[in-house]
């Protein structure tokens, strides 16, 4: 990039803003048509049973029913929920559109209803009568592993779903020339995304055109239209999928579900629009959950706090089926569990387990929260044993600077870091030296303050397609209409992150315009090339990388054409102010001028082609691995065991920045679904396979009354990956700041000789334990 | 089983039949095509569809359309033709947009709404009371700080406006407390 940007790193409010805070804009359930009929799905409410009938003939003949269909219905019509996992040895456990025979969790669908009215429909679903036999559910992963336990998916023998292992450098020397070896189980309990918008589809047919239009909120529109036509055997030219408006994602609408099939399949059927809301309850039950781990971990460690190797055990509970990538999950926790730190070994065993619950799958994060949680846990479990400051014991074993790029032993290679400058400025701006003096003030008063950090690497800008189910490659297109206006076609998805402001700052900056010259499209797959969509912090470091390489193609032959009508050299021509000027002469050409010329082209240099149109699919040779540092203070109420969060302060490099407003947002929302796990959150699913949690009310995400002010900086340590220098920021929050509030809690416990609490760390649990240490605060 | 009802919505009066059973979120988004009002939980919880109902924040998915019979409603739609500066958008929606008060913006209206009945009880709002304020809406996106600057944005141009009237003058750079 050139130094002096005009719009490039500008903190410009958003394009997108206008329509959202009007009301102007429209999600899926916005959509209004003529003739538009409503679906309801009817559910399992046990987790595990067999079908024997399905009785729908009340249902059928209720009050504006036009349709009610069963699993059985639809067997060899609709192929099933499909997963791009692929894994050694990995059993299959594919999820029915609608099941047929056996129901494996809690809200699978059974029976679908459609009639003419919602509320119509609501009512005709209570009229389903199904008759289950109910079977043993498996809801505890470790009791699913035990020899006898009842297998979900016959005719495999038992419930593993894959055993996946992971090892570089030499562990068994590790261990041996180990001072001190400290051993911790962890939990890292599921989660549901919430996202404010639930799932929802809308799905349309022309029979006289053989045109299926889906409108779906999802991450992935093209990705969802290939799976549809595959799941509907219909040609995927004959499928459209448009993402309207999208109410935050989060990884759960990275997937593809059996309503996005089911209802394009029932309007194909019907000859009529047909709509499909998922109600909160549904979501819950029903859309991925997230994490879902119990870790055994051993660290080999020498007495002055070097770490020789790291072993981990993990169990990771995929739920009843696979979604999408249920079972890739857990092996980015193994590819990450190193951490930013030099560790010659490391071991990873991984057993995926089937249980009777929703498939976990992606959630922000995906992995690499468990991940940073392990190692970022054991680097505290360290400092304590070895009564260190967790400072020291970081320091000691990052590498430096100039190691980079640095290839850890499982040959994952970080492109670009500095650990040492973000550490550095986190402690400055947390004051650390004097947030440790204060501590010891208030202890000796009898108060529970803890000092929780972490510092934190993680994989991004997923990636080069070599590591990537799908492809990893993102596509734009950039179009220069006649009139001199620009269209930036991007094969992401944004719902949310704001690519429609920063990738209209991209243009400007790259043609010389202002960002409202630029208009950022998305979401369509008959307007827009093919592309992968949002995820893994992806959509502006692969994606704004497209649309960049597009973008300098088309300044490319816009330089030809002007340094051609101008006699000029096209290689010393100056884009800016919606002009393109001569370096040396200040000969100058209106840049509409020059979109003319290209379209009327008349006055072209020989041989060129007409028009100014530009794509490019753009295929990293790497991931990118954002970094930085979270402080945080934390005091514990003696009284209630409220965890109350007193100071955040967070250090994030997320390489360069198109826009630093849409980066502190996204550091924002990220630390407070940290927030969320560390102390809130917990799917909660009881013996019998009843998510017990299945509402908000439940289920607490937090208010804002639980956050603190949260003080963010950056270090800026660009990316060699791609042009741009980005790295990505969509996840980072979420990867760094759950370890440093549990370490915080924990440190706040301490002299009580406690060294570990799981997640989450609800305030019943810090109360259990201030009690059964029998000392009562002040 | 139809039953008549009249409502005062965004400043026009409505008059229409509905099923007693029929939700007010429902009733403004289905059968008035007000769809910025929106739906998150069905239970009051997360305050996606919160309307002000005779000025009152209210959540619409656990009101029917019948209790709002005579009543006076505004929605997202309607809030900038009551900020009468000609602006097109009421302080509040300024404050959203100057800020990145939103990411997604499914929770936007209805945070706006809720930000426009705590201005009218308190005009110059704490952060705690802000945070407090803002309870009943849940918002997954933004980790609520720049909602946070944003009601503060909407709070100071309310004041400065109410101070000198037609002369917005300058915002002060909104910081912490």
């Amino acid at each position: 990039m050139a130094t002096a940007m005009r719009h490039i790193g500008k903190p410009l409010k958003r394009k997108e803003d206008p329509r959202l805070i009007q009301g102007l804009s429209h999600y899926v359930d916005d959509l209004q048509m003529a003739g538009m009929h409503y679906a309801g799905i009817v559910r399992s409410p046990h987790a595990h049973a067999r079908i024997r009938s399905v009785d729908t003939s009340k249902a059928q003949a209720a009050p504006g029913v036009v349709l009610v269909l069963t699993g059985a219905d639809l067997k060899g019509l609709i192929g099933p929920v499909p997963c791009a996992a692929q894994l050694p040895e990995m059993k299959m456990a594919l999820r029915p559109v609608l099941a047929h025979d056996r129901v494996r969790f809690v809200g699978e669908g059974v029976a679908v209803v459609v009639a003419t009215d919602r509320y119509l429909a609501r009512d005709a679903m209570d009229l389903v009568e199904v008759d289950y036999e109910p079977l043993t559910p498996v809801v505890d992963p470790e009791k699913a592993l035990a020899k006898g336990a009842t297998v979900l998916h016959e005719p495999y023998k038992d419930n593993v779903a894959f055993r996946w292992e992971l090892e570089g450098g030499d562990i068994k020397k590790a261990f041996k020339q180990a001072d001190k070896v400290i051993r911790q189980r962890m939990i890292n309990q599921r989660l549901i995304p919430v996202a404010m918008e639930t799932r929802g589809v809308v799905a349309d047919y022309k029979p006289g055109e053989k045109q299926l239009t889906v409108w779906s909120s999802t991450q992935i529109p093209h990705l969802l239209r290939t799976q549809i036509a595959a799941m509907l055997g219909v040609p995927e030219s004959s499928v459209r999928v448009i993402t309207p408006e999208v109410g935050g994602g989060f990884g759960s609408k990275l997937n593809v579900y059996p309503e996005e099939a089911l209802v394009a399949h029932l309007a194909m059927r019907l000859g009529k629009p047909v709509k499909w809301i998922e109600s909160r309850r549904e979501n819950f039950l029903a859309t991925i959950h997230g994490r879902d781990q119990i870790d055994d971990v051993e660290v080999a460690v020498k007495s002055d706090g070097t770490v020789l190797g790291l072993r981990c055990r993990v169990i990771a509970d995929l739920g009843a089926y696979y979604q999408l990538l249920t079972p890739l999950i857990p092996t980015m926790t193994g590819l990450m569990i190193a951490g930013c730190y030099k560790i010659p070994a490391v071991r990873v065993e991984i057993t995926g387990v089937l249980t009777n619950k929703m498939s976990t799958d992606a959630y922000r994060g995906a992995g690499r929260p468990e991940a940073t949680y392990i190692i970022e846990r054991v680097m505290d479990l360290v400092a304590a044993e070895l009564k260190k400051d967790p400072v020291e014991i970081r320091r000691k074993n990052f590498p430096q600077p100039n190691e980079f790029p640095y290839a850890t032993p499982t040959g994952v290679i970080y492109d670009s870091a500095n650990y040492q400058r973000s550490l550095d400025l986190a402690l400055k701006m947390a004051n650390y030296k004097k947030l440790r003096q204060e501590q010891a003030r208030l202890r000796k008063q009898g108060r529970y303050v803890g000092i929780g950090l972490s510092t934190y690497v993680e994989v991004c800008a997923m990636g080069p397609s070599s590591a990537m189910p799908a492809g990893g490659w993102e596509s734009a297109t950039v179009r220069i209409e006649p009139t001199g206006s620009v269209n930036i076609l991007t094969g992401a998805s944004p719902h949310g992150q704001g690519q429609e402001t920063s990738f209209a700052q991209l243009g400007a900056e790259v043609l010389g315009l202002d960002p409202e010259d630029v208009q950022v499209v998305h979401g369509d797959t008959a307007i827009v090339p093919y592309g992968i969509g949002t995820f893994g912090s992806r959509a502006t470091a692969v994606g704004g990388t497209a649309v960049y390489k597009s973008l300098l193609k088309l300044r490319e032959k816009l330089a030809a054409i002007a340094g051609h009508l101008m006699t000029e050299d096209p290689s010393k021509l100056v884009f800016a102010d919606k002009r393109i000027t001569a370096r040396i002469s200040k000969k100058s050409i209106a840049f509409g001028e020059v979109v003319g010329a290209a379209y009327a082209a008349k006055t072209l240099p020989p041989q060129m082609e007409p028009g100014l149109e530009a794509t490019t699919f753009f295929e990293p040779t790497n991931f990118t691995f954002p970094f930085g540092a979270h402080i945080c203070v934390v005091e514990l109420d003696a009284e209630t065991g409220d965890v109350r969060l007193q100071k955040y302060v967070s250090v994030d490099d997320c390489g360069n920045v198109l826009n630093p407003l849409l980066v502190d947002g996204q550091v924002h929302g990220g630390i407070a679904q940290s927030v969320g796990q560390a102390l809130l959150e917990e799917a909660v699913y009881d013996e019998q396979g009843q998510l017990i949690t299945g509402e908000l009310m439940d289920y607490a995400i937090p208010r804002a009354s639980d956050l603190p002010w949260f003080e963010t900086a950056r270090t800026v340590t660009p990316s060699p990956v791609n042009p741009l220098g980005l790295k990505g920021v969509g996840e980072a929050g979420t990867i760094g700041a759950t370890p440093a509030l549990v370490n915080a809690v924990v440190d706040a416990l301490s002299p009580l000789g406690v060294r570990h609490v799981d997640l989450p760390v609800k305030r019943t649990r810090v109360w259990q334990i201030l009690q059964k240490a029998g000392r009562r605060g002040k | 089983m139809a039953v008549e009802i009249q409502v005062r919505i965004n400043g026009k009066t409505q008059q229409n039949e509905v099923e007693p059973r029929l939700l007010l979120v429902h009733y403004l988004r289905d059968t008035l095509g007000l769809t910025g009002t929106h739906i998150g939980c069905e239970t009051s919880l997360c305050g996606a569809c919160t309307v002000l109902l005779d000025g009152k924040a209210v959540k619409s998915c656990t009101l029917l359309a019948v209790q709002a019979d005579g009543a006076e409603v505004t929605t997202i739609e309607g809030l900038a033709g009551q900020s009468g500066n000609g602006s097109g958008l009421h302080p509040v929606q300024e404050g959203f947009w100057e800020k990145h008060g939103l990411q997604c913006g499914y929770c936007t209206p209805g945070m706006i709404l809720t930000s426009v009945e705590l201005l009218r009880r308190n005009s110059e709002p704490s952060e705690t009371e802000i945070r407090h304020a803002l309870a009943g809406n849940l918002c997954r996106c933004t980790g609520y700080q720049h909602i946070i600057e944003a009601v503060r944005y909407a709070a100071e141009k309310i004041k400065r406006a109410s101070a000198k009237p037609g002369r917005p003058g300058k915002t002060r750079k909104s910081g912490r407390r």
